[in-house]
């Protein structure tokens, strides 16, 4: 049984006559202990589809279950038994991190002690605060309240959306580790994430733009697809160089990509004397020009740009 | 249980933690008690007048002395001419002048018939009319005791008392009135706000997703509000025993029983209101413009109901703040027991009984 199925979800807003489709015929399955990413930008859709699988939403078609329960028909049986950490952290400012806590486990009908162990290893990094409120506390601490909060009641499925949207990257990088330890405790994990380079960190991965799966599969089997050679440039004048390799008759797209910009032809036999010759007509100094790997960033731009046309 | 003594331990540390609301909670009714009792009355009391004593004789001098011993009056000035009572008016601050005619006493003896001006300040024509006739009755209890010794032929004699508050104090109108309008503002506002911030803050997803039974949600957010509304009941009525020396005549368990359905009342309207707003501003909003404004103006405690047009009358029913007005002044300042308010009991109960079945079923389970 998978934790989490999907089949053909379609939630729409907005008037009938005008609707803006959130989710356009969605699918998707977790398996048990997967974690499972739900990548792309703002508007994709992501809270949207964790909405209607924690069952806070109706979807217009389509059915969902989690954990085997149908998520409209079941939904109380799915509210005892997810963990649920909406974007915008939910804590009470004017409690303290205990109380908090001591709070949501009686809440979902559980104490501290009884699943202690289960949230040990991130607890213990909040707990010389445990007295101060949480409003006083850093985002990045908040986001580490928040998610025992989510965990206490040891559920069977975790939906965080967004739990790394304004953490720093320290705080990131500490999250991602406390997931994998948590996904060894055999908790299914569904994350949603605006940050391409989260994906990697993922068993699987489905890349949402406007309310569509472009793709779902893991990380390094997305990577694989992408099957057209990637050039990372750069020179001494950065924006010159985006706007000379954007008018380059044999380019199909260009795009900064950090200190560099990344370039994919249109003709993969293209050597790459042919683009330094092109640059160097155009007097480019300080030229480098070498083939990269791409990463899901590059694939998302690119699933990006066959799925719109 | 658990889940419900958690909830409600909750909602006191939110409650104890917001000092300023909370000040403002336990505080507002002892100010409002005390500013209806000594600043907004409208009583008259030591009113500041002048005198333009034509005559200077022994008549004149005993109604002057009168007027200005007695708790309404206050003889500020006295005038020399004519055209001083204009100037005197124009000064604000008196609102009555008394023209005595020359010759006063004589004329009253000898022609049996004096004559005497009482010229008021009509800019505030209900001040006015009550100041004049304070005025008037006092120059007639000078006349009746002049009167003592002749027959007179044919007289009615008004006997006047005044049942259930014999110094007419205003504040036997407002206490009920302020107990009524801020017991619909505490508990109704208070328990809205309190609802609709879990859903400002996102806790509301979380709670939904969550085991926890929406009765039990609603009442545990009710109960300590019901709570704070008794306190503000129990200091209310002892400002009011203590420093307006309004006494509760009936039953005091009858009228905290009494109290306790209008809370209810009130809280289920809170509730009401939460199930339909998204904001605290929007719930704070409608509570006053939907409760409070109503328990101003058709609760009877400002302007009397029997003397509004007809249709504001029968809305004015729908109005709980009404009932409770009625059922407060019936048992305290009365006296009456329960079977005089039964009706008014019953349809404060039956409100209550709808907000809370309508609070209840229409609680949404999800978030659209």
């Amino acid at each position: 049984m998978n934790a989490v199925t999907v089949a053909h979800i379609v939630k729409k807003y907005g008037s009938k006559k005008a609707p803006v489709h959130a989710l356009d015929d969605i699918s998707l399955d977790v398996s048990k202990g997967e974690l499972f990413g739900v990548i792309g930008p703002d508007g994709a859709g992501k809270t949207s589809l964790f909405r209607i699988l924690t069952t806070l939403l109706l979807a217009d078609s389509g059915d969902a279950t989690v954990d085997g329960f149908d998520v409209v028909k079941q939904y109380k049986a799915i509210r005892n038994r997810v963990g649920y950490m909406p974007g915008k952290f939910s804590l009470y400012q004017d409690l303290s991190v205990e109380e908090n806590l001591r709070f949501f486990a009686t809440i979902f009908n559980t104490s501290i002690a009884a699943n202690y162990e289960l949230i040990k290893d991130i607890y213990i990094q909040i707990e010389p605060f445990k007295d101060r409120r949480a409003g006083k506390l850093s985002g990045g601490m908040k986001q580490k309240l928040a998610l025992c909060c989510a965990l206490i009641h040891r559920p069977s499925v975790l939906f965080l959306d967004e739990p790394t949207t304004g953490v720093d990257a320290v705080s990131r990088k500490e999250f991602w580790e406390m997931l994998k330890a948590l996904k060894q405790q055999g908790i299914s994990i569904l994350v949603s994430t605006p940050y391409m380079d989260e994906a990697a960190l993922c068993d699987r991965v489905a890349l949402m733009q406007s309310g569509k799966i472009m793709s779902i599969d893991s990380p390094r089997n997305i990577i694989k697809k992408f099957t057209k050679t990637m050039w990372s440039v750069r020179s001494a004048e950065m924006y010159r160089l985006l706007n000379d390799l954007q008018q380059y008759s044999n380019t199909e797209k260009c795009y900064a990509f950090g200190e560099f910009h990344h370039l994919v032809l249109k003709n993969n036999g293209v050597e790459r004397d042919e683009i330094m010759s092109y640059l160097q007509y155009l007097s480019h100094r300080e030229i480098e020009l070498q083939v990269a790997l791409p990463n899901i960033e590059d694939c998302f731009i690119e699933l990006m740009s066959s799925t719109g046309k | 249980m658990k889940q419900f003594i958690i909830f409600v331990q909750k909602e006191f540390y939110h409650i104890f933690r917001d000092r300023k609301s909370l000040l403002i909670i336990i505080f507002m009714p002892i100010v409002q008690i005390i500013l209806f009792g000594f600043a907004l009355t409208n009583e008259i009391k030591d009113s500041d007048i002048a005198i333009l004593d034509n005559a200077k004789d022994g008549a004149s001098g005993e109604i002057i002395r009168r007027l200005d011993a007695s708790r309404y009056f206050n003889a500020a000035r006295y005038l020399h001419t004519q055209g001083e009572i204009e100037t005197a008016f124009k000064t604000g601050k008196i609102r009555l002048v008394v023209v005595f005619q020359p010759g006063f006493r004589a004329a009253l003896l000898h022609n049996n018939h004096a004559q005497l001006q009482l010229i008021a300040d009509a800019t505030d024509p209900n001040t006015a009319t009550t100041i004049t006739n304070y005025a008037a009755s006092i120059v007639r209890d000078y006349q009746s005791d002049l009167n003592l010794l002749v027959q007179t032929p044919y007289l009615i004699t008004p006997q006047i008392r005044m049942l259930y508050n014999p110094q007419l104090k205003g504040a036997y109108n407002f206490v009920p009135g302020v107990m009524a309008m801020i017991l619909i503002l505490i508990s109704a506002m208070m328990t809205s706000v309190a609802i609709v911030r879990e859903k400002e803050i996102n806790t509301m997803e979380v709670l939904l997703v969550s085991p926890l039974k929406p009765f039990l949600f609603i009442l545990s957010k009710a109960i300590p509000y019901m709570f704070l509304s008794l306190v503000n009941v129990t200091t209310i009525l002892i400002v009011s025993v203590s420093l307006l020396e309004v006494p509760i005549k009936g039953s005091l368990l009858l009228l905290m029983a009494e109290a306790l359905l209008f809370i209810t009342t009130s809280v289920s309207l809170g509730l009401l209101i939460s199930n339909v707003t998204n904001s605290q501003q929007t719930a704070l909003m409608i509570s006053l413009m939907g409760l409070l404004l109503p328990t101003l103006l058709l609760g009877g405690f400002m302007f009397p109901i029997e003397s509004m047009p007809r249709p504001l009358q029968v809305v004015s029913n729908l109005v709980p703040s009404k009932w409770f007005f009625i059922i407060v002044k019936n048992v305290m300042i009365k006296g009456l027991g329960f079977k005089m308010v039964w009706k008014e009991t019953l349809i404060l109960f039956g409100m209550a009984l709808f907000f809370l079945a309508v609070s209840i079923t229409k609680f949404k389970t999800r978030l659209a």
